[in-house]
Formats: structure tokens, C-alpha cells, sequence
């Protein structure tokens, strides 16, 4: 009460005495009352008259550098008192100021008034930020809505109006007038924002008997809102959650690529992949710490000269297990697949010896930090991003190496029929352990990708064997283009699941999918060529 | 004319063979309980709560050991599941054992703590009845084997065969892992059962207990063994060794191996959940990693490293296994997969027939000795027999020969 009649009689005031540019004396009192009311009023007043000396005083309210010297406000500046109400050097300079004191909603409503008295700035970026800001976070908003008719009467740009009218609108919900309401509720249903929409949400909700909002046009109003807005929310969701498909389906495919090649070249079921993906990791991690240790300048490019470091060595260590192990086993794959599983034993406690057992940290590079927006609730990580294209990056050299290449060609001989290829003098043995290199390589790389959005341990292979056999299983064997539709597809439907019904219960979904999968069609995709009879 | 079942099993063992059978028999009940429970703590005969325990605990990976190498040694089937369908019984018993434990949780409840964790109020449909030993010993049997009934009805109707049956049971087992360690699931989240108290009414922790429940794994092992052989001998037996050896002309005769698949992987899979429902009281714990994906593949290694295909061999795998695991993860944990992985290795390069393959080896090799030194003997004792012009060697057939050399 007490401070409407304070904004009542300012307002009275400001239309009589236009010419005065001093701070009126009541709004003075109010601030050196010990009325937090009575403060609160006085700073909304500041807000709503909006000129520099009102500005300047708020300021200083915000820096705690207002204080009550005798009868007078003043502002202390470092040595020099400065008169409240109009700026001007005191001198002498009253003796012991005695600061005034802000409780936190005060503050914040200060911070408010500073942001929408910016919204008044002559400079269209600083009008522009301080307009994002407030929506974002606005305080009091009530307090604010003088302010913010006068910015819109005032503005021009067709960037900052709407978010003007926005805020407008937001500002005006609280207020008492029933028909205010009403326009604000139907100007918010323009918006796309989950934040508007988490606005209105309590419009409709019932607080005990009575709903919260007691006029039932606004309410009616706010429910078509809600659901406009939810419409325009559900292409962006879904337009999200395709995206961050498609991300797990890029690292799906990067795990399976490499696999998709030992597999359909040679039959061989490596149960190791996922540790060669682990490899790559650390070879991310090597190169992390390397470039810290030698080039701290050039930090951020580690992880390009970590691509093919995590190639070369997940390849060496592929060929030499298929030097010294696989290669004794052709033709008996579930010992083959045993024996992998040791390697992948053995790999990953060579690991947790040189590396320890502690996750390591691998961080992203500056530039694969942050994101691009694209709507209020779809943001596009850069670090995801960079791994699509590099999927994609991947995806073309092995195309490339497959059908372009002599050894392509090659590979490809031995796939479709060995004992032929090896009389038309394909060095066969030789071409096996190039292909398994070259698998093991393409997983180094999948590392790599993994190691910018995935915790690096000496287990994090393990994760992922089961879903990268799930791709080629399920894409069909040696053939790229199954398997990075098998991948994306994949990818897609797990998150789709997900937010359906949780993360686990949508892994088990797709496994079980495949398992039925696999049912109708096992021929299909894995039809061994040839008329092969055991 | 057919042979009654009980003459196949009796025939099946040999005179040798229940003899045998009977010395661990009494050994187990008789022997070790007056060990365990009349001889005192430092005599040098007395064996220790540990060693039953750990023994104990053995003796059921011995049964799963068992119940793999009848799908992997004689069907050819490697399985990546059977982790699951232990697990699944071990948790089915462990559902009577946690109803058993009453209001002697640390909430003081009638349901199990976990749930009171969870803020339920009261038992989830499938728990009813769990508080009777038999329906639970049932569900021990009969969970693993329906899953396994429909599941391998499914892949061997499709004829999934090899890895990629490997695969798949592999998927499942990581479905189930993940689906178990869901707290909302009902069986306690990644805690999994604990803490359990009494069975059938008498302490679990008392030495009595212990050993009756040692007994019991070893009766199991025993009556594994039994069965096993009884079906490996039997015409069944024989289908499914062909079956193996080659599908496609078993199919071309005119047999179905869809039923002999199915068979043999749901007995298999049911001798598991026996198995895991006499473990779980052993160890007094069963969590969700008892499904995980390495379990599953620790397996097959104590049967590769036994012998596929011998029955006695896995029980032998899964003891030299396991009593490494546990003198490494005492003595150089950071050693134990590095031995692990190199078993794998090692076996599957050098010893495809596992110890029992070594054994028969090294046996043969005598006997051939044997038969050399006689046949010496023999030429020494007649000196007017012409002289052989070749070494003693080449009499052998090559094949044995080159093995030998």
C-alpha cells in the first residue's frame, strides 16, 4: 500500500514537474528508509523515469555505493561524495556515510531495472543483449512493465521489437487486469520457447479448488497457447532427437566400419574390436599429452595429429594379432572368437598397467567446444557435429580404398573367392593381414571420435562390441552401404526409444529387435556366397 | 528292441565309472563333513568353512561347465548365454532366500529391504509364492528353461548356427544384464539379493548348512554326469554328435535338428539354473554381473580348457580355472587377465582338446611305448628273426608318428 501510494504520487509528481531533472525527494527518503517495502518502491520508480540520473543512481545501488550522510543521500565514489539526486560533487564531503543495505529480491530488482533501463541505450547491441538478457531472467517483472511500453514506443529494430513484445507480455501476466492478461497470454502464444511455455503452465493448473489464474477466458486463452506452442516444440524436438541419432549412429558406424572389413574379408570374428577402439582412445590421449608437454601453442590441433597416430598403431597392433594368433585359427570361428576374447583380456589390462586403471581425461579442443543453435531448444553440440563428418570423412576413404585401390580390389578377390584369387597370384596371406590392419585402423579412428564425447578407460571397448556386431549383424556382411544404414538406422531408433521409454528399456528394445530380426532373416544377411555345403 | 532307460544308465557309466561315482559320493557326504565338522580347527585333515565354500562354489561351475560342453562339445553350439540361465536360477532361489530372511532386515519389513528402498508397499506379482522352497526350486528349473526353449526355438527353427548363434545369445545375455540392473525391475537393482539369512529354517551360515548344501553340489555334479553320459550314449546322443559333425547331411537322411538342438540346449540350460540356485546360497550373493558378457565367455574357456567333448574334462576345466582366479586375485591381481586372456589364447592355438585331449595324448603315447619296448623285447628274445631294416619309428603309422615327433 504503502508504495503505491508512493508510485502514485511520483507519478503525479513527474507529470507536473517534467523540467526537474533531479531525482524527486520522496524516492531519496524511500531508499533511506529501512522499509525494504518502501525500498523496493523507490527503485521501481527509478525504473520507470528511466533518465540518467536515475540510471547513475541505480548503478551505484547495485555497486553498494549508495550511503545516507546526515539527512542526504549520497553516492561514494571512491574519495569523492557525489549528491544522490543529481551527481553533483559534494564539497566538503559529508562525514561517515552510512551505506544503505540491499536484501537479495532488492537486488535483483535493481539488476532488473539496470537491464531494462539499457533496453533505452542509444547502441541497438547493447539494447539487443539487455533484452536477451531479461528474458532469460527477468526478477520482478510487474515492477519492470512501465519500462518496457516505453522501450516498445521507443523502438524501431525489428530484431529487438518482438522480444520486446515478449517481454512485454511476460511482464504483464501478473498484472490485475484481467483483459492485460488476456493479450499477454495470447501474444506469448506465438512464441516457440519451452520457457514461455513453462509460463503459462501454472495459468492452467488448479491450486488447490481454484485454479490459479481466476479469469476462465485467460485460462482457455492460455490452453490454445500452450498447445501452439507445443506444436512448434515438436519439430524442433524431433528435429533433435533425429540429430543426436544420427551422432550415435556416426559413432555406431565408426565402431562397425573397421569390424564390417575383418568380418567380411575373413570371417573373422574379432572380439578384440572394441579394445582396438580403446586404442585409439589412448592414442588420442598420448598425442593430448604430448602436445601439451612440446607444443602447448598448437594444444587445440592434438586431435589431428592424433587421426593418424590412433590409425597407425590400432593397425599394428591388429596385424600383429593376426600375425601371431588369428591367423592359426582360419576357419574355426568360435575359436577364433575365443581366442580374440583373450587378446581383448590381454589389451585391456596392457592398458590399465601403462595408463592406470582411472578413466582418463581427454579434453575437447577449443574449437570442437560450445554449439550452434538453431531453435530455442535445439542446439547442436560442435563436438557431435565434428564426429558426423568425420564418420562421414571415414566412411569415403574406405570407400575409396575399397573400389578405387589395388588393394581393394584385392580384398574384395579374396572375399568373394579365395582359392581363385590365390591362383591368379593374390598374395592371400599378405592381403589378410593388410585387410585386418586396416579394420583395426578404421577402429583406431572410432577411438579417436569416441575419446571427444566418451569416458577413456581401459573398458570403454567393451561397451561397444556388442552394439558394433548388432550393426554388421544386422547391415549385413561386408557391405558398406548395410552397414551405415544399419548403423544410422540404429542410432536413430535407439533415441527415439529412449525418449520414449528411458535408455535401458530402449537397448533392450533394439536388442531384442535385432534378435527377431535375425529370425526372419538370417539368410539374407549372412548368406554365405557361393554354394557353400558343410 | 528297445533297452529300458535305466539299463542305458547303468550301461552308459561301466563298472569303473559308478565305482567312481560312488567313492565321491560317500566321500562327499560322509568324509567332508566329519573333516569339516568333528576335527578340530588345526588338525591337518580338517578343511576349513573356506575351503568348503570355495569348493562348494566350484562345484556348481563344474555343472554349468557340464551342462556347456553338451551344447558346445557334442552339439557344437557355443553359447555366450549360459551366464544368464545360472543367473536366472540363482536369482530365482535367491527370491526364496530373501523371503526367508523375513523381519530380519535392516528396515524390519515384510518385503525385502530393497523394496522398502524403493518405497514399495508391497510384493510385485511375480514374487508371489516365493516364499515356498519347492515353487522357487521349480522357477530355478523352469525360468531358465522356457526362456531357453523359446529363444533356441526361434534361432534353430531359422537355423542360426556357429557365431552367429554366439552372437545373438550373447545379445540376450547382455539384454538381460541391463534389464536386471534396472532398481524398477524388482530384484534389487545393481545390489542385486544379500544378506540372506536362513534357508528351509536353519542358519545359512551354520557349518551343518554348508555342508549339506557341498553335498548337494556334489550330487548335482554327479547326477549331471550321469545324465550326460546316459544322453550321449543314447541314439539321441549319437543324432546330435552327427548333427555337429555335419547338419546338412544329418538333414538330408531325413532328421530334423531343430528338435535335437532344442533338447539338448534346454536341458543345458535348465542343469544351469539348478546349478545357480546351489550357488547362490554358497556365496551368499547374486548380482547382475553374474550375466555380464565376460561371465558368459569365461564359460566356454573352463570347457575349452578341459577338453570339449569329455564330460569329465569341464569339470577339471573349471577347477584349474577357477583355483587360478582365485589364488591370482589374492596373490597378483593385476596378473589374472593376463593369464585369463593368454589361457584363452594358449588353449584354443595349442590344446583344442584341452587337458583331457593332453591326457588321452600322453596316455596314448605310453601305451605306444609300451608296445615298442615289448616288440624290442620280442626281437631281442629271437635273435634269428631277420633284422628290421627300418628304425622302430616307421612301423607306427605316419599320422601317430609325426603326432609323436
Amino acid at each position: 500500500m504503502k508504495r503505491l501510494l508512493l508510485i502514485l504520487s511520483l507519478a503525479l509528481g513527474l507529470g507536473a514537474g517534467a523540467v526537474r531533472a533531479d531525482v524527486a525527494p520522496e524516492v531519496l527518503k524511500g531508499l533511506a528508509s529501512e522499509d525494504f517495502d518502501a525500498k523496493q518502491g523507490a527503485v521501481a520508480v527509478l525504473a520507470e523515469v528511466g533518465d540518467a540520473d536515475a540510471a547513475r543512481l541505480l548503478k551505484a545501488l547495485s555497486d553498494d555505493a549508495v550511503a545516507v550522510a546526515g539527512d542526504r543521500l549520497v553516492i561514494v565514489a571512491g574519495e569523492q561524495v557525489l549528491d544522490a539526486a543529481n551527481g553533483k560533487l559534494l564539497k566538503p564531503a559529508p562525514a561517515s556515510p552510512d551505506s544503505i543495505s540491499l536484501n537479495n529480491s532488492l537486488r535483483q530488482q535493481v539488476d532488473g531495472a539496470l537491464a531494462a533501463l539499457r533496453l533505452l541505450s542509444a547502441d541497438k547491441a547493447e539494447r539487443l543483449a539487455a533484452a536477451k538478457a531479461l528474458l532469460a531472467d527477468m526478477g520482478d517483472g510487474a515492477a519492470l512493465l512501465p519500462l518496457f511500453d516505453k522501450a516498445l514506443k521507443q523502438e524501431q529494430d525489428g530484431e529487438i521489437k518482438p522480444i520486446l513484445v515478449q517481454l512485454q507480455a511476460q511482464a504483464s501476466l501478473a498484472s490485475s487486469d484481467a483483459a492485460a492478461r488476456l493479450q499477454a497470454v495470447q501474444t506469448l502464444g506465438q512464441s516457440a520457447s519451452p520457457a514461455v511455455k513453462a509460463l503459462l503452465l501454472p495459468l492452467i493448473e488448479k491450486q488447490g479448488d481454484t485454479f490459479a489464474e481466476p479469469d476462465e477466458k485467460v485460462r482457455l486463452a492460455a490452453q490454445t497457447a500452450i498447445k501452439a506452442i507445443d506444436g512448434r516444440l515438436v519439430w524442433s524436438d524431433t528435429a533433435g532427437q533425429i540429430f543426436t541419432g544420427i551422432s550415435l549412429g556416426s559413432i555406431l558406424l565408426l565402431a562397425a566400419l573397421g569390424l564390417a572389413i575383418t568380418y567380411g574379408v575373413m570371417g573373422v570374428i574379432n572380439m578384440a574390436h572394441g579394445e582396438l577402439l580403446m586404442v585409439g582412445a589412448y592414442s588420442a590421449y598420448a598425442m593430448q599429452a604430448l602436445f601439451r608437454s612440446r607444443f602447448p601453442d598448437f594444444v587445440d590441433y592434438y586431435v589431428v595429429a592424433a587421426v593418424p597416430v590412433a590409425f597407425f598403431v590400432a593397425a599394428a597392433v591388429g596385424m600383429l594379432m593376426e600375425r601371431t594368433v588369428i591367423r592359426h585359427l582360419y576357419g574355426r570361428p568360435l575359436e577364433t572368437l575365443l581366442a580374440t576374447w583373450g587378446l581383448s583380456l590381454v589389451l585391456i589390462q596392457a592398458a590399465r598397467l601403462l595408463f592406470g586403471a582411472q578413466n582418463v581425461e581427454v579434453a575437447n579442443p577449443a574449437w570442437m567446444s560450445g554449439g550452434v543453435q538453431l531453435a530455442e531448444n535445439l542446439s547442436l553440440p560442435w563436438n557431435r557435429l565434428v564426429i558426423v563428418a568425420f564418420s562421414g570423412f571415414v566412411l569415403l576413404v574406405v570407400w575409396l580404398l575399397m573400389n578405387k585401390t589395388r588393394l581393394g580390389m584385392f580384398v574384395r578377390a579374396v572375399t568373394q573367392n579365395r582359392p581363385m584369387a590365390g591362383c591368379v597370384g593374390v598374395p592371400t596371406a599378405r592381403i589378410d593381414t593388410l585387410a585386418f590392419g586396416i579394420g583395426s585402423g578404421i577402429a583406431g579412428l572410432g577411438g579417436v571420435a569416441l575419446s571427444q564425447i566418451a569416458n577413456v578407460g581401459p573398458d570403454m571397448g567393451q561397451g561397444y562390441i556388442v552394439d558394433s556386431f548388432m550393426v554388421v549383424v544386422l547391415g549385413g556382411v561386408g557391405q558398406l552401404a548395410g552397414a551405415v544404414w544399419a548403423a544410422l538406422g540404429l542410432g536413430v531408433v535407439t533415441k527415439f526409444l529412449e525418449g520414449w521409454a528411458g535408455a535401458v528399456i530402449a537397448k533392450i528394445l533394439v536388442l531384442v529387435f535385432i534378435i527377431i530380426f535375425i529370425q526372419k532373416r538370417p539368410q539374407g544377411l549372412f548368406a554365405l556366397k557361393g554354394r557353400f555345403v558343410d | 528292441m528297445r533297452t529300458p532307460v535305466s539299463v542305458k544308465l547303468v550301461a552308459g557309466l561301466g563298472p569303473r565309472g559308478w565305482l567312481a561315482v560312488a567313492a565321491v559320493f560317500v566321500a562327499a557326504w560322509v568324509l567332508v563333513p566329519l573333516a569339516h565338522l568333528m576335527l578340530p580347527e588345526g588338525h591337518p585333515l580338517h578343511i576349513s568353512t573356506y575351503a568348503i565354500t570355495l569348493i562348494g562354489k566350484i562345484l556348481c561351475y563344474a555343472v554349468v561347465a557340464v551342462a556347456m560342453d553338451l551344447i558346445w562339445g557334442f552339439g557344437g553350439i557355443l553359447s555366450l548365454g549360459h551366464g544368464l540361465f545360472f543367473a536366472l536360477g540363482g536369482y530365482s532361489f535367491g527370491m526364496y532366500l530373501m523371503r526367508q530372511i523375513g523381519r530380519d532386515g535392516s528396515y524390519g519389513a515384510d518385503i525385502p529391504d530393497f523394496m522398502v528402498f524403493l518405497d514399495w508397499k508391497e510384493l510385485p506379482w511375480y514374487w508371489s509364492g516365493t516364499d515356498s522352497f519347492l515353487w522357487c526350486l521349480l522357477l530355478a528349473v523352469a525360468v531358465p528353461g522356457v526362456i531357453a526353449w523359446i529363444f533356441g526355438y526361434f534361432a534353430f527353427r531359422s537355423r542360426i548356427k556357429g557365431v552367429y548363434f554366439s552372437i545373438i545369445t550373447q545379445a540376450m545375455t547382455y539384454a538381460a544384464m541391463l534389464f536386471f540392473f534396472r532398481n524398477e525391475t524388482g530384484f534389487g537393482g545393481n545390489n542385486g539379493f544379500t544378506d540372506f539369512k536362513r534357508i528351509l529354517g536353519y542358519s545359512i551360515t551354520a557349518p551343518e548348512t554348508r555342508v549339506v548344501l557341498f553335498g548337494l553340489s556334489v550330487t548335482l555334479l554327479l547326477g549331471t554326469l550321469i545324465l550326460g553320459k546316459a544322453l550321449i550314449a543314447s541314439k539321441f546322443g549319437r543324432v546330435l554328435t552327427a548333427i555337429r559333425d555335419a547338419e546338412n547331411r544329418v538333414m538330408f537322411i531325413g532328421y530334423n535338428p531343430l528338435h535335437y538342438k532344442l533338447f539338448i540346449w534346454t536341458v543345458s540350460a535348465m542343469l544351469c539354473g539348478l546349478a545357480g540356485a546351489l550357488y547362490v546360497p554358497q556365496v551368499g550373493i547374486i548380482n547382475p554381473s553374474e550375466m555380464s558378457v565376460a561371465n558368459s565367455i569365461e564359460i566356454a574357456i573352463w570347457v575349452a580348457v578341459g577338453g570339449r567333448g569329455t564330460l569329465v574334462g569341464p569339470i577339471f576345466g573349471a577347477g584349474i580355472v577357477n583355483l587360478s582366479k582365485t589364488w591370482f586375485t589374492t596373490s597378483f591381481p593385476e596378473y589374472w587377465l593376463f593369464f585369463l586372456g593368454l589361457l584363452f589364447i594358449l588353449v584354443t592355438l595349442y590344446l583344442p582338446e584341452g587337458v583331457a585331449g593332453l591326457w588321452a595324448k600322453i596316455k596314448a603315447r605310453r601305451a605306444e611305448k609300451a608296445a615298442l619296448a615289448a616288440g624290442r623285447a620280442e626281437a631281442a628274445a629271437v635273435p634269428a628273426a631277420p633284422r628290421t631294416p627300418a628304425t622302430p619309428e616307421s612301423k607306427l603309422p605316419n599320422g601317430t608318428a609325426a603326432k609323436g615327433a
